[in-house]
């Protein structure tokens, strides 16, 4: 084979790696969703059919980043029985006098449990606006799916944390880019 | 070049004309003025790394923070608790600068660059690389992105202090706006992009070279080992690197564009960069390592006056080694809170690397086994990198374990054993080549008082350095602090002294290059005797400016 043929099939190959590199992008994504990898949650259209003996204490967590929200769940924790669906409420003030847009990142632990943790309805991943001084609250339904009880190895679950973070989306375009060097 | 002297070069049938200077060696083509420009530059950035291990070892002699504090009030002007707060920021430059330039512009172009462009044409019986001016821009894309990583260390970063402080994984959200605003950490990316597009058509130059231009008679099974390790590095680099750059241009775009592959508030995560920045870092270890591996087989062989013991095994070694380097990244990444299952699958696949090294191990060890060895100066090179390539193997098998690195991530035992491997490891490599090829390379001897001295106070030295680093892991001293408890402070005054030897032994090298330079004792085609048999011996000291204008055909026990 000459030189240039064999040189041109390994640029190639490194351009091949170099679109893998950001396919990883969405497969990774695809991947955390399929598996509820780092503990992300699934989204269920409807709830299951048969609901279990087995009770899992369900945990609220929630954290603000960068924004001038007060934010707490109005419930620290409920007991759930695995496949009923269940309804919590959180719930998020505006403390500043300013409209803010945010949004909501989120993930359960223990990271294992993420693939049986189904939401029905959530308040994640939209950007939203809370106006100035208002308070509004944001309601999470969700079950824990009853395959849980079939699947190795996660018997030691008798709590799951269900944690949200509020990110301030005004704050990261621009002016994280302009924030002082020291 | 203008056309017309091109042409009157290629008139000439005199086989040892050389251009001028300024032709010579700033539009070299030829595959040996490349490799020994390669081999001047990773000098120079060799001493700009190796003086920031210094600071290093300097601060870290005593607990306090000291030494830094001096150096920050003459750069910046400011004193008191100012100054101390850019000393700490100041150590973080200091240590992620050292990683980069030892890693990418002194071992990779000495080993890859240096001894590769020299030796790989000569060993495979071939007149040069097979794209010589692509080589050429090869070169000066290196120096290119070594320049743009200096001027890196002299701009803004963040944290009050030039430069960028987030070690040299680059991890963000250090590297994101939000840890180093300033432009340092974007010069940086594209210095570490001109690098790897240097070094990716580095790879495929070395590719095509071996796979096309052997000479007539050498198979893929006959050809040296040396060949071996520059053709599974290159194709390692080729696969490696591209995931860098895709990772590093993710992080400009979160940077300057607005794009949040990496920012959690836009939904991307940081540990994504981890997994790309490992996929790329656990094969680049091995980048760093094998050009070593492959020119101490064929050191301990000519020492020994033996053909390499297991010559197929070593070979097909390399390549597990590179094969396997791809699917065991997650090992460096084991606090991250991954599932134990995916755990307990990357310390099985992390293990099994000790097999095909073990081989290469034990194969040195029988190839000296019987024979009539020699203790030359590159042999005891040769046979401390075995050493010290050991141990920082075992240490590397204890730290693959995930429940043992749950406790040592981090830790000082991370950096005694990564020191082991290649400060210890692929720079004992590097200088087992320079003494075995130097009279071949450049016509004339070095003194050998000189290099004996160079190795056992460089041995003593370096050991003194990183020993005493497991014992401070071990007690859970974290690495990447610039000042320590009380309680760490003995081994780390022995750490310090080791590095002020360590001072002695590289003075020495230096005096040792300089004395054969005045000297100019003539050189022989080859000193080494009957064990040294690849191609490159059979040529005069230094090799004519074209060789093999005949290619040479290898019969049945040719190359190794």
């Amino acid at each position: 084979m000459n030189n240039s043929r064999t040189a041109l099939m390994l640029v190639g190959a490194a351009l091949f790696m170099l679109g893998l590199a950001f396919a990883s992008k969405p497969l990774y994504d695809t991947f955390c969703r399929v598996t509820g990898f780092g503990g992300t949650t699934q989204i269920a259209d409807k709830a299951p059919e048969y609901v279990s003996d087995r009770e899992i204490s369900v945990r609220f967590d929630a954290n603000v980043a960068n924004a001038p929200l007060k934010f707490r769940a109005t419930q620290n924790a409920l007991p759930v029985q695995v496949g009923a669906h269940t309804l919590a409420f959180y719930e998020v003030t505006n403390t500043s006098v300013s409209d803010v847009n945010v949004i909501a990142s989120y993930n359960v632990t223990p990271h294992k449990a993420g693939r049986f943790f189904n939401k029905l309805e959530c308040f994640c991943f939209e950007e939203r606006i809370i106006k100035a001084g208002e308070t509004k609250k944001l309601p999470v339904i969700f079950f824990v799916d009853p395959a849980i009880e079939d699947e190795r190895g996660t018997d030691d679950v008798r709590t799951i944390t269900l944690s949200y973070t509020f990110f301030n989306t005004d704050e990261f375009k621009g002016a994280a880019k302009t924030a002082s060097l020291d | 070049m203008p056309m017309d002297q091109v042409a009157t070069h290629d008139d000439h049938h005199d086989h040892d004309h050389k251009p001028g200077f300024f032709a010579r060696w700033f539009f070299s083509t030829n595959h040996k003025d490349i490799g020994t420009l390669y081999l001047v530059f990773a000098l120079v950035a060799g001493i700009v790394g190796y003086s920031l291990s210094g600071l290093i070892r300097w601060e870290l002699a005593e607990p306090g923070i000291g030494p830094l504090t001096g150096i920050v009030e003459m750069l910046y002007g400011t004193s008191g608790p100012q100054a101390i707060e850019q000393a700490k920021s100041f150590y973080n430059v200091v240590i992620t600068y050292h990683g980069l330039i030892m890693i990418f512009f002194m071992v990779m172009p000495a080993l890859i660059g240096g001894f590769g462009n020299w030796f790989v044409p000569l060993m495979i019986g071939a007149p040069d690389m097979a794209f010589p001016r692509m080589n050429n821009i090869s070169f000066w894309l290196t120096v290119a992105a070594f320049i743009l990583a200096v001027i890196s260390m002299l701009v803004p970063g963040g944290n009050g202090v030039n430069g960028f402080g987030g070690g040299w994984v680059l991890y963000p959200p250090l590297s994101s706006t939000a840890g180093h605003a300033g432009p340092s950490m974007d010069l940086l990316i594209l210095s570490l992009h001109t690098a790897g597009i240097a070094s990716i058509l580095g790879a495929i130059n070395f590719i095509v070279t071996i796979l096309n231009m052997r000479a007539p008679g050498m198979t893929l099974h006959k050809m040296p080992l040396f060949a071996w390790s520059l053709l599974v590095t290159a194709i390692l680099l080729l696969l490696a690197l591209p995931v860098l750059a895709g990772a590093l241009t993710m992080l400009l775009t979160d940077r300057n564009f607005g794009s949040q592959f990496f920012d959690p508030s836009g939904g991307g995560d940081p540990i994504m960069f981890q997994h790309l920045f490992w996929f790329f870092g656990h094969p680049e270890v091995y980048i760093m390592i094998l050009p070593a591996f492959g020119l101490i087989s064929h050191i301990v062989s000519t020492f020994s006056k033996k053909p390499i013991f297991g010559y197929l095994g070593m070979a097909y070694a390399m390549v597990a080694i590179g094969a396997i380097g791809f699917i065991v990244w997650a090992h460096h990444m084991y606090t991250v809170g991954m599932p134990s299952d995916m755990k307990a699958y990357f310390v099985a696949a992390t293990m099994v690397i000790a097999v095909p090294t073990g081989i290469k191990i034990f194969s040195w060890i029988a190839t000296m086994w019987g024979g009539s060895i020699e203790f030359s100066v590159p042999m005891v090179w040769a046979i401390g990198f075995i050493f010290l390539f050991t141990v920082g193997g075992v240490t590397g098998v204890v730290l693959a374990n995930a429940g043992i690195d749950h406790a040592l991530h981090d830790t000082y035992y991370v950096v005694a054993h990564f020191h082991y491997v290649l400060s210890l490891g692929a720079v004992f490599g590097l200088f087992a080549g320079w003494y075995y090829w130097f009279e071949k390379m450049f016509g004339i001897k070095y003194n050998k008082v000189v290099g004996y001295a160079h190795f056992w106070i460089m041995f003593i030295a370096s050991n003194l350095i990183f020993f005493p680093q497991h014992f401070l892991g071990l007690n859970g001293m974290p690495r990447r602090y610039v000042d320590y408890p009380e309680a760490f402070s003995l081994w780390n005054s022995v750490s310090s002294m080791g590095y002020a030897l360590s001072m002695v032994a590289t003075l020495l090298f230096f005096y040792g290059l300089v004395e054969a330079m005045i000297r100019r004792r003539k050189g022989e085609a080859n000193p080494w005797g009957e064990g040294a048999t690849t191609l490159e011996w059979t040529l005069p000291s230094p090799p004519p400016f074209h060789q093999f204008n005949e290619l040479p055909v290898v019969k049945n026990e040719g190359g190794h």
